[in-house]
């Protein structure tokens, strides 16, 4: 079945909301979405949504985009990091205008409150940027983005599941597109087409994320000869709840909350004497992540899974429930404690993927280092790289990514449909993913791929972790090959066509191997350490040879790097320290 | 420590009827019920349809009747419906909602419902400043209503739809309440026509099942008890 659109969005977090929202107003739109629009993983961002209001105190958006500059070790674009900074204000403004409940001030406005490594005057201390709707900003957000789309009469399909991308030539024509209630394939024939799927934090073991997770967009993109750029940099969050890696929202540390270790010690005033417990996250998950192999863990016996604890019982009971109510609830349902009496056991869990497909600063999708833009192509949010998050991405920088930039992105898409030629796709352009689909659900017999996805997650978490190394890395490229392999003869044990949960799993599962792979081989090949890589064997940032960003291409079970300058135009490159 | 679960299976596309199917799962009894469902469609039986994402309450996509209470499976852990070792914990889909496959329900109807009150803030008035002024006091009054994540356990908690299925349910009436009680939002007159409808806010009994069921703890029946007054008030009492 062939559906013919202007505009495809495929996603309803709050990058493929806001597009849609741009899009729909002068284009025939769709979004498409595995899950209802409103499970989006958006909902689950805690803390705040950044930008230089001034509401409490003097903020500027150029402290800001320094911030966000400095946060991502250098290797962020930064034009792209001031386009950001410059436009969170409106967009804050119009999030509150469209009805979002943000806490307020006494005098009824934007209240703020303080974050990581967001500071003033380009780094003297702490500054009150990240505005807020209690510990649940991401959920006002996707529940207004949403609202307005019901409001605008956005279309939606849900739960179908992309598994191909049109390409003819460098213009993109469509998609081909899995319906969970009936297992039919369709063609989306469009003349543009957003991925906003998300990110993959689900190719981890311990992670905050979503099942929902799996990096659909950048997978089916890179099958499709598209690199992903700077994929070895992943975020781990420093505070989830340990073995679960549920978030535990560094809003905690903003309102004042502190890491401590087995000796009630205030460890961050040896790591970051400045910023202390709002470093950062990649340097607050590197040390917890010492403190805990030096056996200063709570338990202390030096093992990879021992915990810190994080003191918020000092803020009190009001505060927790004004400011922080779901992590009180959160502390409560799955530990048991009222984090208003005692610390919350906290692990480092991971969170966020700074690499993704390359973008312009209008969401277009470049093929290559000179910049070529897939005509037609583009995409938003985490599954994108503008790059506005470089090594290391800082609180509340994401929810202002998905806003800012999904913004411009259905802003370009409007005008770019209404001069583009319609997109013609044949029916033949399924046949690939029929392919896949019908190996899978062919009835042969094949392992399921429960176990693979498991080795996966363990491969990444104990490999590609929070330090690394080459024989690690070394190692879990050969394991994600061999999995790889693996999954060449998995079959679904679900052999119904209606609502195959199994093999909407089983497509998942494909996508993460794909990005597993290009995340371990980028990261085996960066000899350096810059924001959230960090290699043991190359301890130092390498300006000299590694201030560029990955490009990775997938050449079937084969990775090909290449790389492309940093945009240093604003703030030459400084050592890092707060 | 091992618990059975006894799982309501029902494919309408080959099944004459729904019926029940036992699984064995080792889990921790602080494991959430979640962690058991996906052991058992990871490890044992990969045609299990459920649905879920976030695993921590807060996306609202797993919601379900477990031992006859509706609730999300990623928020109830298990030794709170697991007493002991070897019991038994009932899952069923959630009610009133047509059944797609095992326990996800189709919540096309949920959602009509929850659309049919205008849950977006209406407000033609040009914006004064560069935000409208609220106070944290006006913004406590429909604060607990944002929690919302439309699970739909409210809506099937509710005794309320078996006898009268158009009723537009709890979750709905606490979103239109959520925008009533909002000082920025005029549309009162387009939203209580919807709520003071014969399948509105007044089949509403006060069973509190609502209320209990709730994941993200609003204190819905009481919501709809406001906006009932603030119908009975003609207008909204801001």
């Amino acid at each position: 079945m062939i559906h013919h659109f202007d505009t495809i969005i495929v996603g309803s977090g709050g990058a493929g909301l806001y597009a849609a929202l741009e899009a729909s107003r002068k284009s025939k739109t769709a979004v498409l979405s595995k899950l209802y629009p409103v499970r989006s993983h958006t909902g689950a961002a805690q803390g705040g949504i950044s930008a230089a209001l001034g509401n409490v105190e003097e903020d500027k958006p150029e402290w800001h985009a320094f911030d966000t500059v400095k946060g991502g070790d250098y290797l962020v674009d930064q034009q792209a990091a001031h386009i950001l900074a410059e436009e969170a204000v409106q967009a804050v403004y119009d999030l509150e205008n469209r009805g979002l409940p943000f806490n307020r001030t006494p005098e009824g406005r934007i209240d703020q409150r303080r974050f990581g490594g967001h500071t003033r005057n380009f780094g003297e201390g702490p500054v009150r940027r990240a505005c807020y709707a209690a510990d649940r900003t991401g959920h006002m957000i996707l529940q207004t983005l949403y609202q307005q789309c019901i409001k605008n009469e956005v279309s939606f399909y849900d739960e179908f599941q992309v598994v191909d991308l049109i390409l003819d030539g460098s213009v993109c024509s469509g998609l081909v597109v899995v319906e969970l209630a009936t297992g039919d394939l369709h063609i989306f024939a469009a003349k543009a087409v957003l991925f906003a799927t998300g990110g993959f934090g689900r190719i981890f073991k311990i992670t905050s994320n979503a099942y929902a997770n799996t990096g659909d967009g950048p997978a089916v993109c890179a099958r499709r000869g598209i690199p992903l750029e700077d994929m070895e940099f992943f975020q781990f969050h420093p505070t989830g709840i340990m073995g679960l890696g549920i978030l535990i929202s560094e809003a905690v540390r903003g309102e004042g909350g502190i890491l401590r270790n087995r000796d009630g010690e205030r460890f961050m005033e040896r790591y970051s004497p400045t910023l202390l417990d709002l470093a950062p996250r990649d340097i607050v998950a590197r040390s917890i992540q010492t403190e805990v192999l030096q056996g200063k863990g709570i338990r202390g016996d030096g093992k990879i899974d021992d915990y810190v604890h994080l003191d918020a019982t000092h803020l009190g009971a009001d505060v927790l429930a004004a400011k922080l109510p779901d992590i009180t609830d959160f502390c409560e349902t799955y530990l048991g404690i009222n984090p208003a009496e005692k610390p919350i056991p906290v692990l480092p869990t991971a969170h966020y993927a700074m690499g993704g497909i390359p973008t312009d600063t209008s969401g277009r999708v470049l093929l290559d280092k000179d910049g070529t833009v897939v005509d037609g192509l583009y995409a938003a949010g985490e599954c994108a790289c503008v790059s506005v998050h470089g090594a290391n991405r800082l609180g509340t920088n994401s929810l202002l990514d998905l806003v800012v930039f999904g913004r411009r992105a259905g802003l370009h898409i409007a005008d770019y449909v209404s001069q583009a030629a319609a997109a013609d796709p044949s029916e033949s352009a399924a046949a690939e993913a029929q392919n896949w689909i019908g190996r899978l659900t062919d009835g042969a017999e094949g392992p399921h791929g429960g176990h693979i996805t498991d080795q996966m997650q363990t491969t990444m978490m104990e490999k590609i972790g929070i330090y690394r190394n080459e024989n690690d890395m070394a190692a879990a490229v050969e394991e994600i090959k061999e999995l790889r392999e693996r999954y060449g003869s998995v079959r679904v044990q679900d052999t119904s066509s209606q609502f195959n949960t199994d093999l909407l799993e089983m497509i998942e599962l494909g996508n993460m191997l794909d990005l597993a792979l290009i995340t371990a081989e980028s990261a085996l090949k960066r000899q350096e350490s810059r924001g959230a890589h960090s290699r043991e064997d190359y301890p130092e940032r390498d300006d000299d040879n590694w201030l560029k960003h990955t490009l990775a291409y997938l050449d079937g079970n084969e990775v090909r790097l290449d790389y492309k300058g940093v945009d240093t135009s604003i703030w030459e490159p400084k050592p890092r320290s707060y | 420590m091992q618990i059975t679960l006894k799982i309501q299976r029902y494919n309408p596309d080959t099944d004459d009827a729904p019926y029940y199917q036992e699984y064995t799962v080792e889990v921790d009894p602080n494991a959430r019920l979640l962690d058991a469902l996906m052991d058992v469609k990871r490890f044992q039986d990969g045609s299990l349809g459920f649905r879920k994402s976030c695993a921590h309450g807060v996306c609202g996509s797993d919601a379900m009747r477990i031992n006859g209470q509706d609730g999300l499976a990623c928020k109830t852990l298990v030794k709170e419906v697991a007493e002991e070792d070897g019991a038994t914990v009932v899952v069923e889909p959630l009610r009133y909602l047509p059944v797609q496959r095992d326990l996800i329900v189709d919540q096309a109807e949920f959602f009509e419902k929850y659309k049919s009150i205008k849950p977006y803030l209406i407000n033609d008035q040009p914006v004064a400043e560069k935000e409208r002024i609220q106070s944290p006091e006006e913004r406590l009054q429909f604060d607990d209503t944002t929690n919302c994540i439309l699970c739909a356990s409210c809506y099937s908690a509710c005794p309320i739809p078996e006898e009268h299925p158009a009723f537009i349910g709890p979750a709905a009436i606490a979103q239109a309440f959520r925008f009533l009680a909002d000082s920025r939002d005029k549309g009162e007159e387009q939203r209580l026509p919807v709520l003071d409808d014969a399948d509105g806010v007044w089949l509403c009994e006060n069973h509190f099942k609502c209320t209990q069921a709730c994941p993200r703890s609003i204190l819905i029946t009481k919501r709809i008890n406001q906006t009932k007054r603030m119908i009975k008030e003609g207008k909204g009492d801001k």
